[in-house]
């Protein structure tokens, strides 16, 4: 589950990770009002979507169609992005009224963007260096990940990829916990050789790896993690990703869950806990099993055609749920047939074809279906699409099913 | 022979009694494993009945080792709980763990990992199907009626892939020595080197087909541990080609970041090593009896 930066920031405060004063606004004049509470004569007004890269991003409503495309490649366009420095009430007033309502294009988000709900407003500072900081899964050795580089404010893949020097890793033994001698490495590594700053790193990073364990973080990156003329360091920008298996022990996290974000299919599929991602092809897939429907997908496109999503109906699947699949993938109005892929193991295969005709006689089928059973009960399975009356083409083995949806599609 | 389980693998269940747990036990005593314990807190005393089968239950795994010389033990108990289970086990000096529980936090699998360091146990999962050596010990939820006996080593992240992948080769006449699902998830007990290791140590293995997927670095690291130590041929598979970048593909650990964990990487990765690579998933069997002639 992804949070947005506001979120992130008001969590990993409650944990005492440093930060910048700062308010969420969804109106204008909440805007205003959080930077007169925050003070000062500077404030950064900050959309808030789940995609990085939102500086360097253009609103659909502020620019020319060249300069979006620009925006949405990370290249240099004209025009104000969706971070924006303000020194007056005026201009904070202006920037959330820009911003709310409107599409930022970023190269994250691709060239649609994503409508800004929220504007973050934060107080400004002085910064005397960009940093940057991760925590994350290293699964070669079963160890949470501490990632610090010099190199901050830039996308770390391009630094770790041109100058992989510049990045310093950290492992945190989980029966030990964060050492403070860690946090003196990492201050060294990030340059910060007196007291002063040694003393300021193990405080940040023990607070940030403390936050990450808490909150069941699967990746908390802060980029830039600033260090401020007055010699503090601070997170600048937060992306904190939780994991989703850790949920139930976060009930509260239900309530930040920002659906606007989702795409509406995957959360109905969510709901009869199917688990769905939309693709861009023609070809609607329904397997059982995370892998085999990869595996669909990728003979679908070995076979020359494309798929129109990943689909895993799961382990034990029942009817109901095999009829949701269906009506899912049929609401696409791109897909232009249909194949239904199982290797029944716990799943039974009669199960999956009563569920297939149930599913066409509430939604009907306008579209080419191909049906594949394998495993258990898969003869019973066969033999009651078989005698259903439905035009249904059977499929022996996954090379045949996949040949005969594609010749279908692309014969139709 | 055969690697991990045969039929001297003495098996107990922790969460005997749960829904899935039951139901597969039934299913792992009527393929012929000798499942001779249960452990669920609190119904000690009490038996599992099955089929003829009367299999005693205990309050704790050490109580169930002590009480029936098991060696092994598979873990169905639910997600809060399993690290917990899988820690107990381990700390019984079991051989083997196999942990079908899928949803296990991150965090927890990292502390029962750090307890497994250094000692005895193989944990093989979480979030996978099991181990199945045919005709002997069937330790997981696979369909045992498409095994076959016979030289062929299957290992796979999958469980249903896994299922395609024994199918496929069932239907071209060859048989499995083990099949190993060893998980979806980002932390996992045994990875793929550990199972090359013990297959190319096994003389019933003839050849192996190993199932990958796109996130992490698994697949470059058997990769290289092939290329340095297999001699016997690998038939390879990576399944997530068309998956965008950023979407996890339903298990936790299938996402491609940051252009790391590519299907392309990987495929690469393992046909530098010399590994028979297939682009079609349905070509794994077929690709296999070739190689075998």
């Amino acid at each position: 589950m992804k949070l947005h930066e506001y979120q992130a920031k008001d969590l990993l405060r409650r944990h005492g990770v440093p930060l910048l004063a700062g308010q969420a606004a969804r109106t204008p004049e909440e805007a205003v009002a959080a930077a007169e509470a925050i003070g000062g004569s500077v404030w950064v007004v900050k959309a808030q979507i789940h995609a990085g890269g939102r500086g360097m991003g253009r609103f659909k409503e502020e620019v020319s169609a060249e300069d979006l495309e620009r925006a949405a490649r990370g290249e240099a366009a004209g025009g104000k992005g969706g971070v924006r420095v303000c020194t007056s009430l005026e201009a904070v007033r202006a920037a959330a009224t820009a911003m709310l309502g409107a599409t930022l294009v970023t190269k994250q988000t691709g060239i649609e963007g994503k409508t800004v709900g929220t504007v973050f407003i934060e107080a400004g500072c002085r910064i005397e260096r960009e940093l940057y900081a991760s925590v994350l899964l290293d699964r070669s050795n079963h160890r949470t990940l501490l990632l610090v580089s010099q190199a901050g404010g830039m996308n770390i893949e391009d630094v770790a990829h041109d100058t992989p020097e510049q990045i310093h890793r950290f492992h945190v033994d989980p029966a030990v916990g964060f050492g403070e001698w860690q946090g003196r490495q990492i201050g060294k590594a990030l340059g910060l050789h007196d007291a002063k700053g040694l003393r300021a790193a193990t405080a940040f990073f023990a607070a940030l790896y403390e936050a990450y364990q808490a909150l069941d973080a699967s990746m908390l990156e802060i980029n830039p993690l600033v260090l401020t003329a007055e010699g503090a360091l601070v997170a600048l920008d937060a992306k904190l990703t939780v994991d989703d298996n850790a949920l139930y022990r976060h009930p509260e996290f239900e309530a930040l869950r920002d659906l606007h974000e989702e795409d509406p299919a995957e959360i109905e599929a969510s709901k009869y806990g199917l688990s769905y991602i939309a693709l861009d092809g023609n070809i609607g897939c329904m397997v059982n099993g995370a892998g085999l429907a990869m595996a669909t997908m990728d003979i679908i496109q070995f076979k020359g055609a494309r798929p129109a999503n990943f689909l895993d109906v799961g382990g034990g699947a029942n009817q109901s749920q095999v009829e949701a699949a269906f009506r899912i993938i049929t609401a696409d109005p791109a897909v232009k047939g249909i194949l239904v892929n199982i290797f029944g193991g716990i799943m039974k295969c009669d199960v999956i074809a009563r569920g297939v005709i149930e599913a066409v006689k509430q939604v009907g089928l306008q579209v080419p279906l191909v049906v594949r059973l394998s495993g258990t009960n898969a003869e019973l399975g066969r033999s009651i699409l078989a005698s259903s009356g439905l035009n249904v083409i059977p499929a022996d083995n996954l090379d045949d099913a996949a040949d005969a949806i594609v010749a279908a599609v692309q014969g139709a | 022979m055969s690697i991990l389980v045969n039929k001297h693998t003495r098996l107990l269940c922790q969460g005997i009694t749960g829904k899935s747990g039951a139901f597969h036990c039934q299913q792992m005593l009527e393929y012929g494993t000798a499942l001779v314990a249960g452990v669920v807190p609190g119904k000690g005393g009490t038996t599992f009945e099955h089929a003829g089968h009367s299999v005693p239950i205990f309050d704790t795994v050490a109580e169930a080792k002590a009480a029936t010389g098991a060696n092994a033990s598979v873990i169905f108990v639910p997600p809060p709980f399993a690290a917990d289970g899988i820690m107990e086990a381990a700390d019984a000096d079991l051989d083997l763990v196999v942990a079908i529980t899928e949803g296990i936090p991150v965090r927890d699998m990292l502390r029962a990992w750090r307890y497994l360091e250094g000692r005895r146990t193989r944990l093989v999962g979480p979030n996978c199907p099991g181990v199945i050596t045919p005709e002997e010990c069937k330790i997981g939820i696979m369909p045992g009626h498409i095994h076959k006996k016979g030289s062929i080593g299957v290992l796979s992240r999958s469980g249903t892939l896994t299922y395609e992948a024994v199918g496929q080769l069932s239907a071209v006449g060859l048989g499995q020595s083990s099949c190993v699902g060893i998980g979806g998830d980002p932390i996992i007990g045994t990875k793929f080197i550990d199972v090359l290791r013990l297959f190319n140590d096994d003389p019933e293995t003839e050849a192996v087909i190993m199932i990958g997927e796109i996130g992490g670095s698994a697949e470059e690291e058997a990769a290289a541990w092939i290329q340095a130590h297999m001699t016997k041929p690998v038939v390879s598979f990576i399944a997530g080609a068309t998956a965008p970048p950023g979407r996890r593909m339903g298990h936790a650990g299938a996402i491609v970041s940051g252009g790391q964990g590519t299907a392309e990487s990987k495929f690469a990765a393992l046909e530098a090593a010399g590994v028979h690579i297939v682009r079609s998933p349905a070509s794994m069997g077929r690709r296999m009896k070739e190689i075998l002639g």
